[in-house]
């Protein structure tokens, strides 16, 4: 078992970084985890594995990581601050370093009221936490890693080996806060950003510029975040429901027309993906397929991003 | 202030059909600036009562009398008679005031004839909002007069969350992303720049979290 993140040693050699997403299963189903395994292997560098993601009871996402650990996928453990406190969180921090995953991605988390958007009854009624937040979140696991410390002051006896990320949407509202925001969380100990989904690469590049203005791009590895579009209505949908997304009229219309949407969502993506490549600061792409995750090897190969630096190589 | 919200006058029947001799007790203070339990609530909800147990086959009498305060011991002692008269008592007091009513009268049932709701303000007529939190820290001069605590639907202390738009908060579009309230306002008085520092994890033992809290003044204590 690898000491350290793949996903690491793949941005310090300078590559070009492919993050994919493994949404886990609504049940006790490790086959459904190894199923998608076996379809992702090779062609991402590491696998975000949401946790509990818009508040919708899943397996979680500590043991995800550990099945797709074992499948030989490399996970990058997301972790919310709606469902746990800092107890809570440190343990499964030290838990998660002990099963050999080497990657956390810090989140506030979806608030409880979601319920996946309304499709399912998901538990509006539950307490949240938010004993912490995100930002204090990648101050806490730097300092077990780094300091060997807890919040708390108390040490550990063996620090936890992590490489940690946190999200970043640069077209949320209110706008001019989100480059700010940015270098809290990289002051805090953010190595890795994944950012919201892109549709709009203009005004994206507009925020990497005020990012490379603040020299941001040179302390954090920020990996474009990139949805593959499915339909013209999904595009409708995330333009008026997803916070900090826009998807422009233009894109809406060319997929409303295509013959075959499935194909053309593969030309949108692999385009989206070579336009923020181009981004100076951009330094990977975080590939989501919502319930198609099938469809990320060909966008990895069309995209000209295959073979992925074999783990280990890269170093 | 306190400010407390009517129950559905059902549920508050439902409780009361054994009884003969109901009391519905206001209060002159917090909950009567909100519209929830001063004099004239106490009638609305005494006759809304009269009907529904009259509904329920129920033929108790429903009286009525209203408190300065029910959390002080000297304004508790003014409706005593009535209490003491009376098989049962709705008290429209906020929860401080239901509390009192029952360390007083144990043990006479006090049953709550509204729900506290939060510590806030009239915005407007017709509009309430929570504006703090009693969290025992008060840091509200590093966010400009907003409290995130008692704002932000998430408590966030360094900023907003990816989910606000437009100035809203998306777990519902009527209500204002608090964050984006700090921000504007910072960002009026030129002071954006001071949000870059990072807020450290709180220490939540002032909190609720640190259990049921006392203050005591001690030159005044008996």
């Amino acid at each position: 078992m690898s000491s350290t993140s793949n996903l690491q040693r793949v941005l310090s050699a300078g590559h070009f970084a492919v993050t994919g997403e493994v949404g886990p299963p609504t049940g006790a189903d490790a086959q459904a985890l190894k199923a998608k395994a076996d379809i992702l292997r090779g062609c991402c560098d590491a696998y975000n594995v949401t946790d509990n993601q818009t508040a919708v009871v899943r397996m979680s996402s500590i043991a995800a990581s550990a099945i797709l650990l074992a499948e030989g996928l490399e996970p990058v453990m997301q972790m919310v601050c709606r469902d746990r406190n800092r107890i809570a969180i440190q343990s499964d921090i030290l838990g998660a370093a002990a099963l050999g995953i080497r990657n956390c991605l810090c989140l506030s988390g979806d608030h409880q009221s979601f319920g996946a958007a309304g499709k399912l009854h998901g538990h509006p009624g539950a307490k949240n936490v938010y004993d912490i937040d995100s930002v204090q979140l990648l101050s806490i696991i730097r300092d077990l890693r780094d300091k060997s410390l807890q919040q708390g002051g108390d040490s550990v006896t063996v620090a936890p080996d992590m490489l940690i990320g946190a999200a970043w949407t640069p077209l949320g509202d209110p706008i001019d806060f989100r480059v700010i925001r940015l270098a809290k969380k990289v002051a805090a100990g953010a190595q890795f950003i994944q950012t919201q989904s892109i549709f709009e690469v203009s005004r994206f590049a507009e925020q990497m510029k005020l990012v490379r203005n603040e020299g941001l791009h040179e302390k954090v590895a920020i990996l474009a975040g990139i949805i593959v579009p499915k339909s013209a209505g999904m595009l409708r949908y995330m333009n008026k429901n997803v916070a900090g997304v826009t998807v422009p009229d233009e894109l809406i219309e060319r997929m409303d027309q295509a013959s075959d949407r499935k194909e053309e969502g593969l030309k949108v993506t692999v385009e989206l993906i070579e336009q923020v490549k181009a981004i100076e600061g951009v330094r990977g792409v975080h590939i989501q397929a919502i319930e198609a995750e099938h469809l990320i090897p060909e966008i990895v190969k069309r995209a000209d991003l295959l073979p992925r630096p074999a783990s280990g190589e890269a170093s | 202030m306190i400010v407390a919200q009517a129950k559905d006058i059902n549920e508050i029947a439902d409780k009361l059909t054994n009884y003969e001799k109901i009391l519905v007790a206001g209060c002159a203070t917090c909950v009567a600036e909100c519209m929830a339990g001063g004099e004239k609530e106490v009638a609305i909800t005494a006759s809304a009562l009269r009907m529904a147990l009259r509904l329920r086959g129920c033929q108790a009498q429903v009286a009525e009398v209203t408190a300065d305060r029910q959390c002080e011991w000297e304004l508790i002692e003014e409706i005593a008679p009535q209490v003491e008269a009376a098989d049962v008592v709705v008290s429209l007091a906020c929860g401080v005031g239901v509390a009192c009513m029952w360390d007083r009268f144990e043990p006479k049932p006090i049953i709550p004839g509204v729900n506290t709701v939060f510590l806030g303000h009239r915005e407007k007529p017709g509009l309430w909002l929570e504006r703090c939190a009693a969290c025992g820290d008060c840091t509200i001069d590093r966010t400009a007069g907003i409290c995130p605590i008692a704002r932000c639907a998430k408590s966030l202390q360094n900023g907003p969350c990816g989910g606000s738009t437009d100035g809203k908060c998306e777990i519902d579009p009527e209500l204002d992303c608090a964050w984006h309230l700090i921000i504007e306002r910072l960002k009026a008085m030129n002071q954006l720049d001071t949000l870059r520092e990072n807020t450290p994890p709180r220490d939540w033992s002032t909190s609720r979290d640190g259990g049921p809290r006392r203050v005591v003044v001690e030159d005044v204590e008996e």
